[in-house]
């Protein structure tokens, strides 16, 4: 499966700052009974984003005019600890996410994000608390991110810089297929599998 | 050559190649183990693309996650959606060749209790899982963590994955732990003393006296939490009792193999010298039981101690964290923490419900009563748990006492069964995490060792196991 590749995206950002935010949170557990990836968009921030009659809870910064099609969240540290469940970030790309922004996220999360062309920016905190106020004015809510500059453009006309890996970059800009490209190593695997079997025969 | 870490080891001697200069490799995986929750969208990726199951024997799959633990085990799931998934992992492991452990399998309980326990799981081995408390291997000296469903897919398909290299943290313990202490209220203490991301993009090794004179059981709390910290894998060094443990189990290999195994698995261990990019020290003899008051694992504190002040931090993220999980918690700052009222008492989940901890809290309980207001459960770890109880007469002791005495499963630890906490309830609890909504949209989790749980269970409060009386 290719995914869309992410090149030059513009959008509203939504600040969403408290720390250690988990996949639990993102995701609650009566959303994770399917067994396809659809209306995953219902449960994001489910517990925060709806009253318990259903209604939308017009405190929670999604439901607010200014951010209600974020593509971009400005979040706090541990973003995504916990559960390895991957529907947290299929939820977040239902509902638009094109990019987080953050001072650190939780490994799995990490992972299942570039598995699905989520771009996560790590900055210093005081960088990301600083993008958050901005952010979380309507009138500076924009921002735009350009992954083959590695540059974040603020509505202060404000540039920031950030670095990602070049493995990480290529996949996200191209789109690209891990499992694809990883079989393109089929027989690497198999002479290394021999070996390994040889070497560790209680494996086999 | 340099000294190496054991970290460095378990990487090096599964790396097929080098991807990059920046710590990339693609790193085989010996093992996978399968649940029936965060696997179904992986095999439906595989069936899309039309790939196959590259080694279908390296992988094992159980039901545990969306399964009843009624005392009667029935096949049957009571919703529509758990009962998709099972089956739908069923219909994978036989269109793919996985070996499948089911509900009604002897052999069946959590992932993480069962893969150990028919000796899956072996010193040495790399693991990947769909769950991230695959960590809890490291405690038989392999090298295990969680990954995401569609990093699920990518190992069925080239039982590889793309993994980068972490950095090293090494902990070491040393000193006796003072009697009514486990290994919980280590891990718990250290996850409050670094946080939790204090091991964000680290691999933990553990090691001092107080690891090595814990049982194999005991170092797997450690492991299996370590997560809780941020850490992406933690383990011990293999020792006798490792071998010990897993010598006779169904799947551990058997006479000349078992003895080649053996000479390679005892040099399984950092070189002397290896340098590790952070170190910490544990006294055990000064750490106390813990308990969490917050919605965090590292919002933890001694028993003996105060639920936490805002007003006393300075720094306003964590003081707006603290305020909210007060809130969530439904706590006021300076109440002490043994006054803490409970409504119910869990001992379950991967964590902490092997025969050990069954055996510990079947000690505080023998001849008591569960207090009235409380409604007390125990899940046991694996089916195989379960039978061993009841054969010690454990089980007993536990139904005498008031407990409910079910059946295996994930259970309450994440409340995907129908197991779940109401709103305002508010639990002691053996497993993992105590995020909000956890147990139960609006339930309140305080996470502690097992003996804990059932001392709270008994006096019907959050209680100091050390002033319990526990008879020997």
């Amino acid at each position: 499966m290719s995914l869309q590749p992410f090149t030059q995206v513009s959008g509203q950002a939504a600040p969403l700052l408290a720390a250690n935010v988990d996949t639990d949170v993102i995701m609650p557990k009566q959303f994770l009974k399917g067994i396809d990836r659809k209306g995953l968009d219902r449960g994001l921030f489910f517990d925060l984003r709806f009253l318990p009659d259903g209604t939308p809870n017009p405190q929670f910064v999604l439901n607010q005019p200014a951010w209600q099609r974020a593509g971009f969240l400005v979040v706090g540290p541990n973003f995504g600890c916990g559960s390895s469940r991957e529907h947290a970030v299929w939820g977040l790309q239902q509902l638009g996410i094109r990019a987080l922004i953050g001072s650190s996220f939780a490994g799995i999360f990490f992972d299942n994000c570039q598995r699905n062309g989520v771009l996560l920016i790590t900055l210093e905190e005081a960088q990301v608390q600083r993008i958050g106020r901005l952010v979380g004015q309507p009138e500076t809510a924009r921002i735009s991110i350009d992954l083959e500059t590695q540059q974040i453009g603020l509505a202060d006309g404000s540039v920031i810089d950030f670095q990602i890996d070049g493995l990480r970059k290529t996949s996200l800009l191209l789109g690209l297929d891990a499992i694809g490209s990883t079989l393109q190593r089929r027989e690497q695997i198999k002479d290394f599998e021999r070996q390994h079997l040889v070497n560790n025969p209680w494996l086999s | 050559m340099t000294a190496r870490t054991l970290y460095d080891k378990h990487i090096d001697s599964h790396t097929v190649c080098r991807l990059d200069d920046q710590g990339h490799v693609l790193l085989y995986i010996d093992r996978q183990v399968i649940n029936e929750y965060t696997s179904p969208q992986a095999f439906s990726g595989l069936r899309e693309a039309g790939r196959g199951v590259w080694r279908p024997e390296t992988a094992l799959a159980v039901v545990d996650h969306v399964n009843p633990t009624t005392p009667l085990r029935v096949a049957a799931m009571p919703d529509a959606g758990g009962a998709r998934q099972v089956s739908y992992l069923a219909e994978n492991c036989r269109d793919f060749g996985i070996e499948l452990l089911d509900i009604l399998d002897k052999r069946q309980g959590i992932e993480h209790v069962i893969a150990p326990e028919q000796g899956f799981i072996l010193p040495g081995m790399v693991i990947a899982a769909g769950d991230s408390h695959t960590t809890t291997y490291g405690a038989l000296g392999a090298f295990g963590f969680g990954i995401g469903t569609s990093e699920i897919e990518h190992l069925l398909a080239s039982q590889t994955l793309v993994y980068k290299r972490l950095k090293s943290m090494r902990v070491t313990v040393d000193g006796e732990l003072a009697a009514g202490l486990t290994s919980k209220d280590l891990i718990m203490a250290l996850i409050g003393q670094i946080g939790a991301s204090g091991a964000t993009g680290y691999a933990i090794e553990f090691c001092g006296s107080t690891i090595d004179a814990l049982s194999v059981e005991a170092r797997m709390t450690i492991c299996n939490m370590a997560v809780e910290a941020g850490a992406r894998g933690a383990f011990m060094a293999p020792d006798d009792k490792v071998f010990a443990y897993l010598k006779g189990k169904p799947r551990a290999p058997t006479g000349d193999l078992w003895e080649r195994g053996l000479q390679q698995w005892c040099d399984l261990r950092s070189d002397p010298g290896a340098l590790f990019d952070r170190e910490i020290h544990l006294d055990a003899h000064l750490l106390e039981p813990m308990v969490t008051w917050g919605t965090s694992p590292d919002q933890a504190a001694p028993i003996g101690a105060r639920v936490p002040d805002p007003q006393a931090i300075n720094d306003p993220i964590l003081r707006q964290d603290m305020r909210r999980a007060l809130n969530y918690m439904g706590l006021e700052a300076g109440m002490p923490l043994s006054e803490i009222v409970i409504s119910h008492a869990f001992i379950g989940s991967c964590t902490n419900a092997r025969i050990e901890d069954l055996r510990d809290a079947a000690r505080v309980v023998r001849g008591q009563q569960v207090a009235e207001h409380v409604r007390a459960m125990i899940v046991p770890g694996s089916s195989e748990v379960r039978a061993q109880a009841e054969a010690e007469g454990l089980a007993r002791i536990f139904i005498e006492a008031g407990f409910e005495w079910r059946q295996s499963g994930c259970s309450m630890c994440l409340a995907m069964n129908d197991d779940v906490l109401a709103p305002g309830d508010r639990c002691a609890s053996s497993t993992n995490r105590n995020f909000e909504g956890r147990q139960g949209a609006g339930a309140r989790t305080h996470l502690m060792s097992p003996a804990m749980v059932a001392a709270a269970a008994i006096s019907g409060r959050l209680t100091d196991i050390r002033h319990f009386g526990v008879r020997p």
